[in-house]
């Protein structure tokens, strides 16, 4: 008998696999107790407030720029997150059950990895076999002797778990290296909770805080030993790897600094956080970084996304690392057949949940199994390669594959495993307004407290692209859904946002990594080009829209001189310029969609915005909701004309406007809500030296000729506009454009905010804020040089600029004053990045044998 | 009898360094057939942080740090080694364990097994392609022993393969070696233990040196004007084996040992990481003298 509810309700659409368990319905087609509460609440709300719910979901999400990446694919960059509204939902008495299993896996876990790096007595009792354990790529040797002077070496563990079609869980994979998800299950629950208030309330659904709080403890434990108010960072590879969203995301969640290798650096034996203040001692680092990626000097000698002696300050216990390196050793589906023994080795009791049914192919009986039954199961390798294909479904290959994939497993049976294919449980989820079935996975997660591990109240659950699909992975499509623990013990009852208790965040408030300055200040550099070549391609498209219609000859020479100046500006050489330059000239429109269109075309303007939201994303740590909201107005004014090539001009027009609109709103929110602090500066001066840089250039390529008086005219009117200038302009001189009196609002004018001395005057004073890092010289070499650029333009006066050349045909001072600015510029913005941006300093390796013999 | 090593390595750097980190692996460990009496390492300018210790295959190591900057870097290493020669510098007598029957001790349990399986699998370095194991196989015919075999494969790379420094550097795939037949002794060492392990036999890389004059009437040998390598081969109830198929030679008296591993990365002699963006100029200097 079918409930009422199902029948009468939006559920009435879903059909249940039969073959595998389904997590809603039981066998009956009666809705199990657990989900029976949720979708009394969930039908009550109706399916056009279902519907907006849902969309509320992903605006949510597209909002707070939650982001996976989807690596070797250059447009999977910073693709979107997808989250289901529809959560899984686990039972209390279910969860009981998967927590004590989880707390007990991970404590098997970390005793073997102590014993792999310590006695090795399970290899030397022969309960582990050598060879599993030494060709796996994370055997590290370097690491052997290490271990954390406390009960564990696994600091966090993550499990993926499924269900069978008896129901049951099992574990089908260990994350050890550098477990993620956990942001991701934040985030999750962030949202939903957000969309589905009265639903998460009325069901007591169990919080994740005391589980983040237990992170925090745990850290600063390991942290306490070398220092009573331990600094902690979170070591990332940097805005390309796939979870970089999470690394950012935890870091502010935590209060911890984001930092990337070159960030760091090891001297003295311990491991230091490159500042804009000086060196920072660090003394934990959450891994994010592949094992033999850490060292350069130990490890992969050509990896940049680690710290050269890192290995030696662990070793020398001056650091502390969670999880430490090695410890990917243990994610090998090798192992899972021998865990039972070791389970009984250590606790002389059986594992509490199985794990997938696996056959290592370095034993002579497993090894015929596996051949014997190839295409029945999947076939991995017992480490995750670079490759992407390291688990294949034996299944979908051809009679040749197969044969191959024998021969392959015949040369190096070790280094294969054949797994059990388990027919993962189906879970309502919510598609196109639609409740349908999707297979599941679900991660757990687990931190070590001291004496025993702490599991969230939650975790991460995965779903397939469609609903009879295998493989439920990020890395191929797919959703996400918040995990719900209904009804919550008594003592857990903390409100979700609550705050960081450590005083980790006071502690490393002000502290810039000088990597996060670098993009700060190019964050700032990219906010001006964007904006300046928005604005001087408007001027320019207006003025042609309106100059053709008149056809006068002075028209067209500001015309040419304008497109002429738009290269300069922009360089994208040869453009106007080139040799080619007459034809271009007569129709310039589809070398003006080019340059405003072409992703591929440096210096176009989707270019440089493409390079303003990398940038973007690389700090992404630093902006707020609110200005998410704004980053997410210019994709959407991208999007206008994304299938468009060539939209005309009112449309382009219109983008224009948009781009223009919210660039601006950036700044502002910028200078609304970031504390003038480091950071601040370091984004106010890339504006400062961007604004300068474009200046000088566009009125060296506007207005160092001369022309009649009206061409004159329309370019010095051109130039305001394009400064926004007009105003200013009319409002303090109250006569008609005059070159003199245009030179002295763009260059001379204190009170002019986009004047050059405005400019200089602020970038002046930006340095003054910043740490000295001379040490004893009291003067640094980008002071010189900005005193210089002062010396050049107090040299200068508003005639002597306006002075034209014997041939009455350019202005000669000016074009040389121009000239010497933008060098002077240059070297400004080459000192500051010398001085302060030290994380670029080269890593090179030495080899005693360039040439040995021998 | 007694040996007196002296190995020199020079640095200087177009552009001062500010930061290096260093590890040198060059002090002769002892072994049943060497005994290392002192070795003294000196570097200059002076290290700010210098620790010594032992690696995972039992080789002396040190790792220092120079955080000053500087121009020059120099390693000089003196040591003094004593051979444990065989009564009348004989080869010792190698029983005649067939390779197969090697192939099959290897998975059983012992502890000497144990440490030795870790020296069958091929690295990166020693990973034998169809026609390098196509190779192996010429001197492994059924039931020779091992013995016999891989001294058929030293000669058989001495004759087959030519001498010549400069055509290969550390990153050249083996491939390319057994493709052009030529190389160094690390070429052939690598070589020989690809061809091993191809068989499912145990094989290490060894480094260290050779006499630089040898006593009258012994052939002066190559490669003396910098470390050596050869590879060595585990017997059964022997133990390791050594042979110099660059010298198409069996060590005994003229070699010294620094350390082992399972290819060149494991031990190599001097490695570091520069923060620096200009070139550098290395010189290399050895000088091995018998001294009793």
């Amino acid at each position: 008998m079918v409930s009422n509810i199902h029948s009468t309700s939006i559920l009435q659409d879903y059909l249940s696999n039969q073959y595998s368990y389904d997590e809603m319905l039981g066998k009956d087609g009666n809705l199990r107790p657990h989900w029976e509460a949720f979708f009394q609440s969930f039908n009550q709300l109706g399916n056009e407030e279902i519907h907006n719910r849902n969309s509320e979901i992903a605006r949510l999400l597209k909002e707070n720029g939650v982001t996976y990446n989807i690596y070797g694919n250059s447009a999977g960059l910073n693709r979107e997150w997808n989250v289901d509204a529809i959560p899984f939902l686990i039972s209390k008495e279910e969860w009981k059950k998967a927590e004590a299993a989880l707390i007990q896996r991970a404590e098997l876990l970390n005793l073997l990895l102590q014993d792999i790096y310590g006695e090795q007595r399970l290899i030397k009792s022969g309960i582990v076999p050598l060879e599993l354990v030494y060709n796996h790529t994370g055997f590290i040797r370097q690491c052997a002797g290490i271990k954390l002077p406390r009960k564990h070496n696994l600091v966090l563990y993550s499990a993926d778990m499924a269900r069978s079609p008896d129901g049951k869980l099992w574990i089908i994979s260990d994350r050890t290296q550098a477990p993620s998800g956990s942001g991701y299950a934040l985030e999750n629950r962030t949202v939903t909770t957000r969309v589905l208030p009265e639903l998460f309330k009325g069901l007591k659904v169990r919080h994740l805080s005391p589980w983040f709080d237990t992170v925090q403890h745990s850290l600063y434990e390991l942290g306490s030993r070398h220092h009573q108010n331990p600094r902690i960072v979170i070591l990332t590879p940097g805005p390309g790897n796939e979870t970089y969203f999470e690394h950012s995301y935890l870091s502010s969640h935590l209060g911890y600094t984001l930092v990337q290798g070159n960030d760091l650096m090891v001297k003295n034996n311990f491991v230091w956080l490159k500042t804009l203040s000086g060196l920072e001692k660090v003394d934990v680092i959450i891994r994010r970084v592949d094992d033999i990626y850490c060292d350069p000097l130990e490890l992969k000698a050509d990896s940049q996304l680690g710290v050269a002696g890192l290995l030696q300050v662990i070793r020398s216990g001056n650091v502390s690392m969670a999880n430490p390196i090695g410890s990917s050793v243990l994610e090998n589906p090798g192992l899972m057949p021998f865990l039972q023994n070791i389970s009984k080795h250590f606790f002389g009791t059986e594992l509490l949940m199985p794990t997938i049914a696996s056959w290592w192919c370095g034993q002579p009986k497993e090894l015929r199994y596996v051949l014997s039954n190839i295409r029945s199961l999947v076939i991995k390798r017992i480490f995750r390669g670079t490759s992407r294909s390291t688990s294949v479904d034996g299944a979908s290959l051809s009679a040749t594959q197969v044969n191959e994939l024998k021969q392959q497993i015949n040369k190096y049976p070790f280094m294969y495993v054949g797994q059990e294919k388990i027919g993962l449980s189906s879970t309502p989820s919510l598609i196109n307004g639609k409740i349908e079935p999707r297979k599941t996975i679900f991660r757990g997660f687990l931190v070590s407290n001291g004496d025993s591990y702490a599991a969230m109240a939650g975790g991460l659950s995965r779903t397939s692209a469609d609903a009879l699909d295998f493989i439920v992975s990020n890395q191929s499509g797919g959703h996400s859904k918040d995990t719900w623990i209904i009804s919550p013990e008594p003592a857990d009852t903390i409100a979700v946002a609550k705050k960081p208790v450590e005083s980790q965040s006071a502690s490393s408030k002000g502290i810039l990594p000088s990597h996060t300055a670098e993009n700060l200040f190019w964050v700032g550099r990219y906010t001006e080009r964007l904006l300046g070549n928005t604005r001087f391609h408007r001027t320019v498209i207006q003025f042609i829209a309106e100059g053709n219609r008149l056809m006068m000859d002075n028209d067209i020479q500001t015309e040419q001189v304008l497109l002429k100046a738009l290269t300069h500006y922009t360089f994208t050489y040869p453009g106007f310029i080139g040799d080619d330059k007459e034809d271009i000239l007569k129709n310039p429109w589809p070398e003006l969609n080019d340059i405003l269109f072409n992703e591929e075309r440096t210096g176009s303007l989707k270019y440089d915005y493409l390079l303003f939201i990398r940038a973007v994303h690389a700090v992404r740590d630093h902006w707020s909701t609110d200005t998410w909201r704004v980053l997410r107005g210019m994709e959407e004014a991208w999007a206008t004309v994304k299938d468009t090539p060539t939209p005309g001009h009112l449309k382009t027009q219109h983008v224009l406007d948009s781009l223009i609109t919210a660039v601006v709103a950036f700044i502002g929110l910028n200078r609304e809500s970031i504390s003038r602090e480091q950071g601040w500066i370091m984004l106010d001066m890339g504006r400062k030296i961007e604004q300068c840089l474009l200046l000088t250039s566009m009125l060296r390529a506007t207005l160092v000729n001369k022309f009649d008086d009206q061409v004159d005219y329309n370019l010095q009117e051109a130039v305001l506009i394009s400064n926004e200038g007009l105003v200013n302009f009319r409002y303090k001189y109250r006569s008609l454009l005059h070159l003199p009196l245009v030179l002295d609002l763009m260059i001379f004018d204190t009170n002019n905010p986009r004047s050059l001395v405005y400019q200089l005057d602020r970038l002046k004073k930006n340095l003054s804020n910043l740490p000295k890092t001379t040490g004893d010289q009291s003067v640094s070499p980008h002071d010189v040089i900005v005193s210089d650029a002062y010396v050049l333009l107090q040299g200068m006066s508003k005639e002597q600029l306006s002075l034209l050349d014997t041939e009455a045909s350019q202005y000669l001072h000016l074009d040389e004053f121009l000239s010497k600015m933008y060098d002077q510029l240059s070297e400004i913005q080459r000192a500051i990045s010398n001085t302060y941006f030290k994380h670029a300093e080269l890593q090179k390796q030495l080899f005693s044998t360039d040439d040995e013999e021998g | 009898m007694y040996h007196t090593i002296i190995h020199k390595t020079d640095y200087n750097y177009d552009v001062p360094v500010s930061l290096c980190h260093n590890i040198i692996r060059l002090i002769p460990r002892s072994t049943n057939k060497q005994f290392c009496k002192r070795s003294v390492v000196s570097i200059q300018p002076e290290p700010d942080v210098l620790i010594e210790y032992d690696d995972f295959f039992g080789n002396r190591l040190v790792y220092f740090t120079i955080e000053k900057e500087h121009k020059n870097l120099s390693v000089h290493v003196l040591s003094e080694v004593e051979k444990l020669l065989p009564v009348n510098e004989q080869l010792p007598q190698y029983n005649n364990y067939s390779w197969e029957q090697v192939c099959r001790l290897t998975h059983t349990v012992t502890p000497e097994l144990l440490d030795v399986k870790q020296f069958i699998t091929p690295t990166s370095m020693t990973m034998a392609d169809d026609a390098i194991a196509a190779y192996a196989g010429q001197s492994f015919p059924a039931g020779r022993s091992i013995f016999e075999g891989s001294k058929n494969l030293m000669n058989r790379i001495f004759k087959d393969f030519k001498f010549q420094s400069g055509f290969t550097t550390i990153s050249t795939p083996l491939s390319v070696v057994m493709k052009e037949r030529k190389g160094v002794c690390q070429d052939f060492a690598h070589l020989a233990i690809a061809c091993l392990r191809s068989l499912g036999l145990p094989a290490r890389y060894v480094s260290g040196y050779i006499e630089t004059i040898p006593p009258p009437g012994v052939v002066k040998l190559i490669g003396v004007d910098a470390s050596h390598a050869w590879f060595s081969v585990y017997i059964p109830n022997v133990g390791w084996a050594d042979f110099d198929p660059t010298n198409n030679l069996i060590p005994v008296s003229q070699h010294i040992t620094i350390g082992w591993g399972r290819d060149y990365d494991d031990i190599t002699p001097l490695k570091g990481v520069i923060m620096s963006s200009g070139r550098h100029h290395l010189h290399v200097s050895v000088d091995v003298q018998r001294t009793m």
